[in-house]
């Protein structure tokens, strides 16, 4: 019997990997092997409506169980591999167990960045979230009239601080940098979102540094700022981004930089190996990226599928992005990186607007909130290569439907 | 609980029982009906659970709200008057027998 093609980590990506090995009608046996208790699951939703408590939890499921078992994938959860030996083609469980492959797709994902346990990462009622389970843990605590703070202006510090003020807990959302957002997105879209969630009473500080957390026998119960400020709470969710899961690929002397390194299909320094989604690193107009996205862990996943199949496909998919907070709907397409301009688009109703990102004559990205034609078409615009100018742009007369068709 | 049949372009249907409050988006990927992914999970931002529903259900299908009405753009099949996303369609009773038709991608 052939070996399987051995999928390590239960994501979007292995989801999307399995359901497009299967309509294919691909004829090797698969075998998904994942940490956690649960088949892939979709992780946005963790941040908003699963935190909101009104998604239960099989809801999040990509397929339910039964269809791998009826797809005839053999899955082993609760299972984690510490190695590699690429020499006989075989992962090491942590039990021991030895696991044959005929080809190995990596999805290992990302992990959380903690605070350092020096000062204070490690105390009870300090959160990262990332997992079903984390949510399971903070869930609880998220209680009208508590206090939380918020360590980190990113999306998902973001979307936690709009749950929160939903929930009514009094919320304090610290960044470090000059503005939220400054890693991601323009001035434009930070200001956006610091009126949208100053209106909605968050406290919301910039350019401050968090000096270390203060414990009350051995939970968290404080912040003190390198001001000296003291800052009282009950709990500390930290969003200060992630990292790629790259120690079993490096551990095994696979190329790695930011991330597992692949080529255009997927394909690792090795050839049997293959690694997708938020631990891939690869090359996009001549920079290095990783992506944290569900587009590209499911178009990844998918990739690899089809060039199992035998199609001639080469990854180059154009990003995609969204966030929800309170009413406002976030709409990204494109990667802004290397901007040199970005162009303001007024929305068609009150609190929704775009921003358009520019290297030169270039659209690289659009940031849209609550203006989905800004999105649909400028995707549209981006993928035909069309160029508006900014003033067509910023013009609210310019119909960008007529200009995603080239009129 | 609705009973809801997809056909697909090759002639063949899947036909399933759908729990009341399930987007038939989900219902869709738990039944293994081809081509519908719902890569967004139900948000309108991606536009890969479009379905067309057989004229008759059309407005038994509910209303189609501005945002879902773009998202109607970005297809891969182009959007016909019957066209909608299937995560924004609830099952229910009263869609119990509904026919949705499966665009196939080229």
């Amino acid at each position: 019997m052939t070996a399987p093609i051995v999928i390590v980590g239960a994501g979007q990506a292995a989801a999307s990997f399995i359901s497009r090995y299967v309509a294919l009608g691909g004829e090797q046996p698969l075998l998904l092997v994942g940490e956690e208790s649960h088949p892939p699951y979709q992780r946005p939703p963790l941040s908003k409506k699963y935190l909101l408590g009104e998604l239960e939890r099989e809801r999040l499921f990509i397929r339910p169980l039964e269809w791998y078992q009826e797809q005839n994938v053999s899955l082993r959860f609760d299972t984690r591999i510490d190695s590699i030996d690429r020499e006989r083609r075989e992962v090491l469980t942590s039990d021991g167990d030895a696991i044959a492959y005929d080809k190995l797709l990596l999805c290992t994902g990302s992990s959380a960045r903690r605070l350092p346990a020096a000062i204070g990462g490690d105390l009870k009622g300090v959160f990262t979230l990332r997992s079903v389970a984390d949510i399971d843990r903070i869930a609880p605590q998220f209680k009208s009239g508590h206090r939380l703070l918020i360590v980190g202006g990113g999306y998902i510090g973001l979307e936690a601080a709009a749950v929160a003020r939903q929930l009514g807990l009094e919320v304090t959302l610290l960044e470090m940098a000059e503005r939220i957002l400054q890693r991601v997105a323009a001035a434009q879209t930070s200001d956006y979102f610091r009126n949208l969630h100053q209106q909605h009473g968050v406290h919301l500080q910039e350019s401050v540094r968090m000096s270390r957390l203060l414990e009350q026998n051995g939970r968290v119960c404080a912040a003190e700022l390198e001001s000296g400020e003291i800052i009282d709470t009950d709990l500390v969710l930290v969003g200060i981004g992630g990292s790629a899961n790259t120690e079993l690929a490096q551990a095994a002397g696979l190329d790695c930089d930011i991330g597992i390194r692949v080529n255009d299909v997927c394909q690792t320094s090795d050839p049997n190996i293959f690694a997708a989604g938020d631990c891939a690193s690869f090359t996009r107009n001549g920079v290095t990226v990783r992506l944290e996205s569900v587009q590209n862990a499911a178009d990844q996943g998918d990739l690899v599928a089809r060039h199992f199949a035998g199609e001639d496909v080469h990854y180059s998919a154009l990003p995609w992005f969204w966030s929800d907070q309170y009413d406002c709907k976030l709409q990204i397409v494109g990667l802004n990186q290397g901007h040199d301009r970005t162009v303001v688009r007024p929305g068609s109703s009150e609190g929704s607007l775009s921003v358009w990102y520019f290297r030169g004559d270039t659209l690289l990205a659009i940031d849209a909130m609550n203006e989905p034609k800004s999105y649909a078409f400028g995707r549209k615009i981006i993928e035909a290569g069309i160029n508006p100018t900014p003033q067509q742009v910023a013009d609210p007369a310019t119909d960008l439907k007529a200009l995603a068709l080239g009129k | 609980m609705a009973t809801i049949t997809w056909k697909m372009e090759d002639g063949s249907e899947i036909t399933a029982d759908v729990k009341d409050g399930l987007n038939l988006m989900e219902a869709a990927t738990a039944n293994n009906v081809p081509h519908i992914e719902g890569e967004c999970g139900g948000c309108l931002s991606c536009a890969t659970c479009h379905v067309f529903v057989e004229p008759s259900w059309f407005e038994k299908t509910g209303e189609v709200d501005d945002i879902e009405d773009t998202m109607l753009e970005m297809t891969d099949v182009e959007r016909e008057d019957n066209s909608r996303l299937s995560c924004q369609i609830i099952a229910s009773p009263a869609l119990d027998g509904l026919i949705l038709h499966v665009p196939e991608p080229e």
